[in-house]
């Protein structure tokens, strides 16, 4: 890896979740001074007198001053961990690298006399396992960009989608995945409004793509899969697909191939309605939701109009029920989730169905700022409106990011404009659903994997 | 004739910032780095570490030749600047040739400044600033038995402790009142004072050297040729015999070059917040600069290892055209010194101001002691010997201004702490 660009695991402190307890301290002194004693430990937890904890620890600092200062040549940083590495046979003690670094992350061990930082102990942190409150974590994302950064972009430059949408995001690291020997399939919808199937006759991505229609995208795609099949060459089929082409009018073909176990992976971009023909619902748009056949208004007869009268179907939980070989939940806020979710559904592809449902923020339709999509993406999961879990034959159901302790489903609900109109009614009947759905999940997750 | 883009004269820490500084923006413009020292980049602070050999001559390059070569940068040693032709943008090398350059950065340091004592040209004496007087240097106190420093500075004072601890007897000589003096207060002076004492030194300060001159004495070992001594003469009257003989009364610009040129320098060269000298295309940043301190709105030298980096990296920004540049905010003091075991930072204005409270505490028994310079509730400068704290904590608290008034009391108390503290809330 080159010596910058890269990207880089870090340690992530969570102060509303530390209690002081040291744990992390005592188990740092432990590994890297063989004490117990808190004051020599690299990661410093510091009593605040008024309110809480506060952190000092190395930023392994992509431009670091404690290395710009040493005169002694003792620190580096290593291009490919990211880490400052001190070297105690070059260092003389001078202290100058304290000096220079304004986060206390280099200070002195007085149990040595030498200087001492965190190396994160060569990728597996003692201190993170130790803390009982999850207040550390271990960030290991990076792998995301500095490996799927260096496999080709498959999707033509530019593209033609709104301001702030993560579908963007979505189809390039997915095409990126799967790789050059892939057929995509994209039906009506924002993806080929994006540009998948081209524009002045040349197509929007460097892999062959078509476009079906709503109704019959895997039918053409496990078709073509097959035919691929005969003549003995090995291709990824891939679908795109919209909520709306997906659990309407093309739910038929693709209930079909799912009980066909169709060697294919089939995405769903769920966007709850049928955004780039002008916000209609659709059966994933959410009760209460506005959208612009679900309005918001004086209504008739007596009967003020309040957004979407019925509840959205789960069409995750109805694809379980074909026995695929992979169904799974995903969101752009949990990249790496989202990513161990997508070699997962490849390789399942390669045996029968794999389904990936990717939960998608669209920010005309659902009426919230551009920047603000991977915000209202991760409130939906931290409020457990949308859940993310993975399912196989073999394992059952099983939670992939749980969410123990959620936020009042108001919070993901104000994150927006298309539920700005709820009554304190629809209010608490999106909360009971909420507790509701994820009772029955559960309930599938426990009986699947008893 | 040469050209190229950028010229960096200098190899130690201001240089090297530039350089990476350029790169950062322009990847691949022409640069060309000339020094005057034949070896690869080295610090000078790291000598003393030379002298005493805890550090291998060898092991303190700053960068090797692959680092260059990677970086696409000219490495030019051995070759001094000996004029500078602002009018034209050409600089004149030692050999004869010349080099036209677009910009042009002087980071040529410093070399040790010679007091005028009468009959210091008739004696042999050593000096620390380069690696070949730190080999020199070091060979020299393995042989010393009565070793007299002149100069009661850190280069001096290292020197001092490396020559006790190879068992010379050393008498350090200084004009001001205390050791150390411009880095640490009179009690921290006298702390650092009795460890040397204590460890068989001899400390004279306020005392000055008024004649120098061969001695009669041969300090000759059966082993080793007879090294020519010294005799010092003090104002007192008293004199001093000598084997070995350092001179570290402090460091003069090197910026002789100057001469002729419409660059505007003073104690040394005068530059803006953005490092740029009187003169178009022309850059200075380190030991040879005079830039604006953040105490006063006067040019002052700071020749100081930090600031050198950070003067040199905010060169580097400016002549590459780096938008992200950030003005310099005038420099603070900033010290760490090592003696005996034992430690003493310095970050901060020593002066006290009118207006200024001074806080202190002091432990006699375990020698620890913290002074702590408040105005208007903000920190102006700390010192601690045997008190570690973060002082690049401290310096962003001084540089930020941040009112500490409400924690005062526990600041002085436990200021690593209670400065991480605060790092933490407003920084992190």
């Amino acid at each position: 890896m080159a010596m910058f660009g890269g990207a880089y695991n870090t340690i992530a402190f969570d102060a509303a979740q530390c209690d002081g307890c040291g744990d992390c301290m005592t188990a740092c002194a432990t590994v890297k001074t063989g004490t117990v004693d808190k004051t020599r430990s690299r990661i410093q937890i510091v009593d605040s007198a008024d309110d809480g904890f506060e952190l000092a620890l190395c930023r392994q600092c992509g431009d670091p001053k404690c290395v710009t200062v040493c005169p002694a040549g003792a620190l580096t940083k290593d291009g490919a961990s990211g880490v400052i590495d001190w070297n105690a046979a070059k260092c003389v003690d001078c202290l100058l690298c304290t000096v220079g670094c304004a986060y206390a992350g280099i200070a002195l061990d007085a149990g040595s006399g030498h200087v001492a930082k965190c190396d994160t102990c060569d990728g597996a942190p003692a201190c993170v396992p130790a803390c009982p409150h999850g207040a550390l974590k271990y960030i290991t994302t990076s792998r995301i960009y500095n490996e799927v950064g260096d496999w080709e972009d498959l999707f033509a430059p530019g593209l033609a989608g709104c301001q702030g949408c993560n579908t963007e995001l979505l189809m390039r690291h997915t095409l990126r995945r799967v790789g050059p020997d892939t057929v995509l399939a994209t039906p009506p919808g924002c993806v080929p409004g994006m540009g998948s199937v081209g524009f002045n006759g040349t197509t929007g991505t460097k892999v062959p793509v078509f476009h079906p229609l709503l109704t019959n995208t895997a039918a053409m795609l496990a078709g073509i899969k097959r035919q691929y099949k005969r003549v003995g060459r090995e291709v990824n089929a891939l679908a795109i697909a919209g909520d709306g082409g997906a659990s309407d009018v093309g739910f038929q073909s693709l209930s079909g191939a799912a009980e066909r176990n169709e060697q294919m992976l089939f995405m769903v971009v769920d966007n709850e309605g049928y955004m780039n023909t002008g916000m209609q619902r659709s059966s994933c748009t959410p009760y209460g939701a506005w959208t612009s056949t679900t309005p918001v208004g004086q209504g008739s007869g007596g009967m003020p109009s309040q957004g979407k009268t019925q509840d959205a179907k789960n069409l995750p939980l109805i694809m379980v029920n074909h026995r695929c070989e992979y169904v799974a939940t995903a969101s752009t806020a949990y990249m790496e989730d989202l990513y161990d979710k997508l070699d997962r559904a490849l390789e399942a592809s390669k045996r029968g169905f794999a389904y990936l449902h990717v939960y998608s923020p669209c920010t005309t339709g659902w009426r919230f700022p551009t920047n603000q999509n991977m915000e209202v993406a991760r409130k939906a999961v931290e409020t457990n409106f949308v859940m993310l879990w993975e399912y196989n034959p073999r394992d059952g159901l099983q939670f992939t990011r749980p969410v123990d302790d959620p936020l009042p489903v108001t919070d993901y609900l104000k994150a927006m404009g298309r539920f700005r109109h709820l009554s304190p009614d629809q209010i608490s009947h999106i909360q009971s659903k909420v507790v509701e759905n994820l009772a029955f999940v559960k309930q599938m997750a426990h009986r699947q994997s008893a | 004739m040469e050209q190229t883009k950028y010229l960096v004269v200098g190899s130690s820490h201001a240089a090297l910032e530039a350089v990476t500084a350029i790169r950062m923006h322009d990847a691949t413009g022409s640069l060309t780095l000339l020094t005057r020292d034949p070896h690869l980049p080295y610090s000078p602070t790291v000598l003393p570490y030379v002298v005493s050999g805890r550090s291998a001559p060898d092991g303190i390059f700053l960068r090797d030749e692959k680092f260059f070569a990677d970086q696409g940068v000219q490495l030019k040693r051995g070759t001094a600047l000996k004029a500078l032709h602002t009018e034209r943008n050409a600089a004149e090398l030692a050999d004869g040739s010349e080099i036209a350059y677009e910009k042009i950065l002087l980071a040529t340091g410093a070399s040790p400044a010679i007091p005028p004592i009468p009959g210091i040209d008739t004696v042999s004496y050593h000096v620390l600033r380069t690696l070949d007087d730190a080999t020199r240097l070091n060979a020299a106190i393995k042989q010393s038995k009565q070793a007299v420093v002149l100069g009661a500075g850190l280069v001096g004072m290292h020197a001092a402790e490396n020559l006790v601890k190879v068992g010379a007897g050393v008498t350090v000589v200084e004009m001001a009142k205390q050791l150390t003096d411009g880095y640490f207060d009179a009690i921290a002076a006298g702390l650092i004072e009795k460890a040397f004492t204590d460890n068989g030194a001899r400390i004279l300060t306020g005392s000055r050297v008024v004649k120098l001159a061969p001695s009669a004495a041969s300090f000759g070992t059966p082993a080793t040729p007879a090294t020519p001594g010294v005799t010092l003469t003090l104002e007192s009257g008293a004199t001093l015999e000598a084997d070995l003989l350092l001179v570290a009364t402090g460091v003069k610009p090197n910026m002789d070059y100057l001469v002729g040129s419409p660059v505007e320098h003073d104690r040394g060269i005068l530059v803006s917040d953005t490092m740029q000298s009187s003169v178009a295309n022309v850059w200075s940043a380190g030991d040879c600069a005079q830039a604006k301190g953040f105490f006063t709105d006067d040019k002052v030298m700071n020749a100081i290892l930090p600031d050198a980096a950070e003067q040199g990296r905010i060169a580097g920004m400016a002549m590459a055209g780096d938008s992200g540049l950030k003005k310099y905010p005038g420099g603070v003091p900033l010290n760490t010194y090592h003696f005996f075991g034992r430690h003493a930072i310095s970050v901060g204005s020593s002066k006290v101001p009118e207006g200024a409270e001074v806080l202190t505490r002091f432990d006699e028994v375990s020698g620890r002691y913290l002074k702590a310079i408040f105005k208007n509730g903000c920190l102006l400068g700390i010192y601690g010997v045997n008190e570690f704290f973060d002082g690049g904590v401290m310096c962003q608290l001084i540089l930020r201004r941040i009112d500490l008034s409400p924690v005062k009391e526990r600041f002085l108390a436990e200021p690593m702490t209670v400065g991480r503290e605060i790092m933490s809330k407003t920084w992190r």
